[in-house]
């Protein structure tokens, strides 16, 4: 039930994209189909839930038994660095299929900041579990990441649906293309409003 | 090619240790003046250093922290740093000031994500707000929105964060009257 | 020349209504002038110092390595801006959070290491720096000027409407729908 409560949040009220605006770079650069958009979801979703899984490691057993806490920025942006490079080629041997998939979106998603922007976020924030809060364990951090990104997934897909309808619409000159994405955004973000006071 | 790498991380790291150890002191002092400036709005004037008095009480699983105010040796009022989870942002943390006699004196907003020009009237510097449990002794007044049948007016549209607000200022009176007696 | 190198990076290379990058601080901090403000300076700064760290190095980097290199040096600046806004400027430091590590994995950062530091001089580097620092946190300040006084009727926290604001500006929907807006105008003027 918990669980149920933390993913219907994470996707729904508190969405990264349209609540938090993790990850609006590749929102407006890549959402222009859907097909896209779904795979660099995919891509995402992949890459942050093991980028929370190792960065969580890396914070509880690493940075806090030796106080240096502060390294936190630095320690996780090498981590999701490397990940994205070892995800990348083990890819390319294991599935060639998933790797064209998702190979070409990779090498964009080290500098995504909704994939540090989660990993920090678990580890830094208290959660509510009905009632009572405080700090994710491991499984419910990679849980709340894989929730997140399903979020941004959702949010990505709608919004490059909207946008193949746009392309055939009479837009006057000065809005085409991102200030009419922006508003488009704008009214899916007062859309996804709605959730808010849901859990 | 690692060897560059290395060198870069290394000199990467050095440069943030000595940083470190410089802002440490400022950091503290930083934290602790932010601190003591919250306690100094809730309490009645007093002349010794509550924060170097600090008695920690567990209330509901999380340690709040209590800051006795004396004047000439006597207790003239109790800060408590206090918390909800309730937030519409999540965490909100208060400094609420009791008299000796479980009056509240007043209550200052140490942190908060609620949103802007909604929830963060909680703020004494956004409203009116929190200035209607100043005085009021928690055992009359019910620390809870009218909506649950409390005494609390909420703010327009921000149900939550005033729930929130009253969770955390009952908290605190809980940690007060059970905690306050070593003072006395 | 040199004055160039300043003001390319304020009007016609502005980064956030010509270039569109990032995007993410852009529209999470400006609920109002002075946090956009702040928002623009904190990333002026890692902008200006890692310019001029990576001009300093690039010829000694080996191309294979070069992103994680420029990553790493770019996240002891950022981690440096933290310990710093701690220090002296801690309620800003609050108020800006999550976008303050994330300056890390802001595109304008890197993109600049990438495009112009590495190619030229410390002192070139330090000027690009500066000048795309400012026109960003020009940008800001605009956009969380605008917001503040249509959703909380104030500017840099002086209340100008006694009625106060639209709220929804300040939320969310708000930050997406005033940048849409304020490209369109800037689209116009451009012409």
């Amino acid at each position: 039930m918990e669980y149920i409560l933390i993913i219907i949040s994470a996707v729904f009220v508190n969405n990264i994209l349209l609540t938090q605006f993790l990850g609006v770079c590749p929102f407006l650069g890549v959402s222009n189909k859907v097909s896209t958009s779904a795979g660099m979801s995919g891509a995402v979703m992949f890459v942050m839930a093991i980028a929370t899984l190792f960065t969580y490691l890396l914070q509880y057993y690493v940075l806090v038994p030796l106080h240096i806490e502060f390294m936190q920025t630095v320690g996780f942006i090498l981590v999701i660095a490397a990940l994205v490079q070892m995800v990348e080629i083990i890819l390319k041997k294991i599935s060639p299929a998933l790797y064209q998939a998702l190979g070409i979106f990779l090498p964009l998603i080290t500098t995504n900041c909704a994939v540090l922007g989660v990993a920090i976020l678990v580890v830094s924030k208290e959660f509510t579990f009905l009632g009572a809060s405080h700090y994710l364990n491991l499984a419910q951090s990679v849980v709340i990441a894989v929730a997140y990104a399903a979020g941004f997934g959702l949010a990505m897909t709608l919004f490059a649906g909207i946008r193949e309808q746009l392309d055939l619409a009479e837009v006057p000159k000065a809005f085409r293309g991102a200030p009419i994405a922006l508003i488009t955004a704008g009214i899916l973000a007062l859309a996804f409003m709605g959730f808010a006071g849901l859990v | 090619m690692v060897v560059a790498l290395l060198v870069i991380t290394f000199v990467a790291a050095a440069a943030l240790g000595a940083v470190y150890v410089f802002t440490e002191k400022p950091v503290e002092a930083a934290r602790l003046a932010k601190i003591n400036k919250a306690i100094a709005e809730v309490t009645p004037p007093f002349d010794n250093s509550p924060s170097d008095e600090v008695k920690e009480v567990p209330v509901d699983g999380r340690t709040l922290r209590l800051f006795p105010a004396k004047k000439d040796g006597i207790l003239v009022g109790i800060a408590v740093e206090t918390a909800s989870t309730k937030g519409f942002g999540g965490l909100i943390t208060l400094m609420v000031g009791f008299l000796p006699d479980g009056t509240i004196y007043n209550t200052a907003v140490i942190s908060h994500t609620e949103t802007p020009g909604l929830g963060d009237k909680i703020d004494k510097r956004k409203s009116h707000f929190s200035v209607q449990f100043e005085g009021k002794h928690p055992d009359s007044f019910k620390l809870a929105v009218r909506k649950d049948g409390g005494d609390v007016d909420a703010i327009t549209a921000s149900t939550i964060s005033s729930r929130a607000f009253c969770d955390a200022v009952e908290r605190a009176y809980r940690a007060a009257s059970s905690g306050s007696g070593q003072w006395q | 020349m040199n004055l160039k190198l300043i003001t390319k990076g304020i009007l016609k290379e502005n980064p956030t209504f010509v270039l569109l990058l990032g995007m993410c601080p852009t529209l999470g901090t400006t609920t109002s002038a002075m946090n956009g403000m702040g928002m623009g300076l904190a990333t002026l700064f890692v902008l200006i110092l890692s310019n001029m760290a990576i001009a300093a190095v690039a010829a000694q980097i080996p191309g294979k390595v070069r992103i994680p290199a420029y990553i790493v040096i770019i996240a002891a600046f950022v981690t440096i801006l933290q310990l710093l806004m701690q220090a002296y400027t801690p309620a800003l430091y609050e108020t800006l959070g999550l976008f303050i590590p994330l300056i890390v994995v802001n595109c304008i950062v890197l993109g600049r290491a990438e495009t112009f530091a590495a190619k030229n001089s410390i002192a070139a580097s330090a000027l690009d720096g500066v000048g795309v620092g400012l026109g960003f946190t020009l940008s800001l300040t605009v956009i969380g000027a605008v917001r503040e006084l249509l959703g909380s009727g104030a500017l840099f926290g002086y209340p100008l409407l006694p009625s106060g604001g639209i709220t929804v500006f300040v939320l969310a929907p708000g930050a997406f729908i005033v940048l849409g807006y304020l490209l369109v105008l800037f689209n116009k003027i451009k012409r």
